[in-house]
């Protein structure tokens, strides 16, 4: 009896060390073989050079380019998810009743469930076309429709977060400010925004992350064309989407070609990496203290 | 009393109009979306469709491939991560609770779910398609999606066996039984709902992805459908994206209703999910 | 004519009646107690003179709440300025996680006043009617919160005041704290009924009788018994009153 305690005890605790190895094997992957790639293209051009032409005669290394796709798409997705994300949270913790919060959150969220691959769909066939119809120059790929899509899509990242966020500011304060003669916007942005600031900037953290790392939205609106610009009607190539790009080509395990993705993805995680451990000590912190 | 519109008073209702606005913004845009999608991909949607196979000419396509790979994932995806990730949050929540082992598992799973999909690709791609030489098989899919959705059951079982209240676990103490029995026999059971909840969304979520798949080769031109795990594969998203990228105008019909199709499963998966949620909640009042 | 007072006023949450026709009334400069024991609805009628109730959803209330010959509960009521003017002061503790400085001002803050001397001005006497001005006339860049509890509750009396209230409604205001704490803030009421009308809850009899000029016993939703304090206590006329202030139950 002891010793079945003990295996299985045992058993659950190397299932929650295999994540751990997830990890480990994702570092190894990417630094392995972007270390092969470091070796062949200087860093120095990697991180200074403004043109990615692996896939061309003419080779250029430059991560820039792809940079400044990842950037562009995830700020005009930020510029949509994060006055409506926050202003859904303020509303649905301070003016809306219980009732419709418990009902309307969940159904918030249905935003996110929805697969990406169908989000490109609706950024390129329906997103793009409308805006052309306001935006003559307008390319048929480019950064601004996919953005855009994208940030529907995150809204339940900002608003569900933050609620939970102003959701946990103390009652009391909130009596306080009302008691004072506050009205529900005093109340809101004076005192309980304040309160949940850490919990707030924790779900803006996420959901950029969560922008930089979209994949297919971006494939399939934007055009993989590696451009060094911040200019959002043309058509710009991301991290993510020159991963995608090489992966339906043909390209020959070992080459310096196939060791780019690696790069690239290295790249994508450091960024993200930063950005998750940033938010899970804010997280921490906001956590403690209210215990 | 002092004039009843003063400026803060106009401030607080200009706010309420605006939240009542953004709450509906996201539905709206995605009801219209969808009611395009509708509109195109329903007409489409014939008994052909759902036995077809892949096709030069888009009248003939269909989704016979792609479906099946999809259940197969389900069912891979499902048998591979449900017990890594119920035990490793039984783990966390019920034996780890203070020690370093545990905080640092529970920073790299908060960690390994903000990791983009595509570069569980990357690992993929090295790990099971080369080096363990699974090619890109059914079973190469599954294991990446297990290891992208593992942080999502581990973190929603988690919730559900904090929910449980220490009084079940001291009661079955009290009466002799010992960790594993009460684990067993009172925690596990009342979590239930929880833990189920969290396992539909996980799938949902596995069946809608694209990008690590396509990293790991997967967008194959593919005859027939896989009969075996070491089979190569499509998916529903795969087909879709596939469809998406050809200029001519019968293939971006046949995607639209492969979207119909996936969305389909997608919602009704969220709604059950809902469903045994609120059920659930319901019937851990305690 | 009193200047608070309420006719037939019943209070519902849902279908629930927690207050069944409650007519009393309040005079100018006094310190009226409300008590009875806990669920008897003495906080739900506290909450009523500043609309606090309105925040739950299933409330309402029939019959005539007035404050200076206004129906409070009027249509066209501006709910943010009767608030201002009754002032409350909360069971716990209840500052905002600011300097000791912003804390006073946050009422003015709201009503868009910017003018350093009119908020220094404000802060230095509010604080010296709330008895805590030598405490913290140092500290006033300090956070709220490094204050001990009763400091931080006469620092919520010095921003209840500080927005120039004619009524103060308090809310069991000691019952987190320790006896000298206690004893302060029961020494700071006896001092501001001079200027304020008071309406304080409490379920400590020995400070109702200390701190109050008048009492309104509550039970199970009705008003059983008001009238001074002195009488409430020694003398009064109904027999449930008599078991609760000896305390028979509660």
């Amino acid at each position: 009896m002891r010793l079945k305690e003990k295996i299985t005890e045992a058993l659950l605790q190397l299932s929650a060390i295999f994540s751990v190895l997830i990890t480990v094997a994702i570092l190894y992957v990417l630094i392995s073989e972007s270390y092969f790639f470091f070796s062949r293209v200087s860093f120095f051009e990697f991180i200074t050079a403004t043109e990615w032409t692996p896939l061309f005669t003419q080779k250029s290394y430059g991560i820039l380019p792809l940079v400044t796709g990842t950037v562009l798409t995830s700020f005009i997705a930020m510029l949509v998810a994060l006055p409506i994300g926050l202003t859904i949270a303020i509303y649905l913790n301070v003016y809306a009743s219980p009732g419709f919060k418990k009902v309307i959150k969940p159904v918030i969220e249905v935003l996110a469930a929805v697969p990406t691959v169908v989000y490109g769909y609706f950024a390129l066939m329906i997103v793009t076309p409308f805006l052309q119809g306001f935006i003559p120059g307008l390319s048929g790929f480019n950064s601004l429709s996919p953005g855009i899509v994208m940030g529907i899509m995150i809204i339940p990242m900002i608003s569900s977060l933050s609620e939970d966020a102003l959701h946990a500011v103390p009652q009391n304060l909130r009596e306080a400010s009302y008691g004072m003669g506050a009205t529900r916007f005093q109340t809101a942005f004076r005192v309980l925004v304040p309160a949940a600031s850490s919990g707030i900037i924790v779900s803006i953290i996420l959901a950029v992350s969560r922008a930089v790392g979209e994949t297919m939205i971006v494939a399939i609106a934007a055009g993989q064309q590696p451009r060094f610009t911040f200019n959002p009607f043309v058509p710009i190539e991301t991290m993510t989407t020159y991963i995608v790009k090489v992966s339906l080509g043909d390209v020959v395990h070992g080459s310096l070609e196939y060791q780019t993705i690696f790069a690239a993805g290295i790249t994508l995680f450091v960024l993200t990496f930063a950005m998750n451990i940033i938010s899970f000590y804010l997280k921490r912190k906001f956590q403690e203290k209210y215990e | 009393m002092e004039k009843l519109f003063s400026l803060n008073h106009l401030k607080d209702k200009a706010f309420l109009i605006t939240g009542v606005i953004s709450t509906f913004f996201g539905l709206v845009v995605l009801a219209i979306f969808l009611a395009n999608i509708m509109i195109e991909g329903i007409p489409r949607l014939s008994l052909d469709f759902f036995t077809s196979l892949p096709s030069r000419r888009a009248e003939n396509a269909g989704i016979l491939i792609p479906l099946i790979g999809t259940i197969w994932i389900m069912v891979l995806t499902s048998l591979m991560v449900i017990p890594f990730g119920v035990a490793a949050a039984v783990y966390l929540e019920e034996y780890g609770a203070k020690n370093k082992l545990a905080s640092f598992v529970e920073i790299n799973i908060t960690n390994l779910a903000g990791v983009p999909s595509i570069i569980f690709g990357l690992l993929a791609l090295e790990l099971f398609v080369r080096f363990l030489g699974l090619g890109k098989s059914l079973m190469a899919g599954s294991l990446t999606l297990s290891l992208l959705v593992l942080p999502i059951i581990i973190t929603s079982t988690r919730e559900a066996l904090k929910a449980v209240p220490r009084t079940i676990r001291e009661a079955s103490y009290g009466l002799g039984a010992t960790k594993l029995q009460t684990i067993q026999m009172q925690v596990l059971p009342s979590a239930a709902g929880g833990i189920v909840t969290g396992i539909i969304l996980a799938i949902s979520r596995a069946i809608g992805e694209t990008a690590p798949l396509i990293v790991i080769g997967a967008m194959l031109y593919i005859t027939s459908p896989p009969t075996s795990p070491m089979d190569d594969f499509s998916t529903m998203p795969i087909q879709i994206f596939n469809w998406l990228s050809r200029p001519q105008k019968g293939f971006i019909v046949n995607a639209t209703a492969g979207i119909v199709v996936l969305l389909s499963i997608t919602f009704v998966l969220n709604g059950i999910a809902i469903y045994l949620r609120n059920r659930w909640q319901k019937q851990v009042k305690w | 004519m009193n200047r608070i007072y309420t006719e037939d006023v019943s209070v519902f949450y849902g279908d629930n009646q927690v207050l069944k026709n409650v007519s009393v009334s309040m005079e100018n400069n006094t310190v009226t107690a409300f008590i009875g024991p806990s669920g008897c609805g003495k906080s739900t009628f506290l909450r009523l003179f500043n609309r606090m109730n309105d925040f739950i959803g299933s409330f309402h209330k029939t019959g005539l709440v007035s404050i200076d010959n206004t129906d409070i509960y009027k249509k066209d009521i501006n709910v943010e300025d009767l608030r201002k003017k009754v002032g409350m002061v909360f069971q716990k503790p209840n500052p905002f996680p600011k300097t000791i400085y912003e804390n006073v001002i946050y009422g003015l803050r709201l009503q868009n006043i910017s003018d350093k001397k009119i908020l220094d001005e404000a802060v230095e006497t509010s604080l010296k009617r709330a008895a805590i001005w030598d405490e913290v006339k140092d500290k006033l860049t300090k956070s709220a919160l490094e204050l001990s509890g009763g400091q931080q509750q006469r620092l919520c009396i010095a921003r209840t005041l500080a927005v120039k209230p004619t009524v103060i409604l308090m809310d069991e205001p000691a019952s987190a704290l320790d006896p000298i704490s206690t004893s302060k803030i029961e020494e700071l009421i006896f001092e501001l009924k001079k200027q304020y009308t008071i309406a304080i809850v409490t379920h400590n009899m020995q400070q109702a009788a200390r701190v109050s000029d008048r009492t309104i016993f509550f039970y199970m939703g009705d008003m059983v018994e008001e009238g001074d304090t002195k009488m409430i206590f020694t003398n009064p006329k109904k027999e449930l009153t008599q078991q609760y202030i000896t305390g028979r139950f509660g």
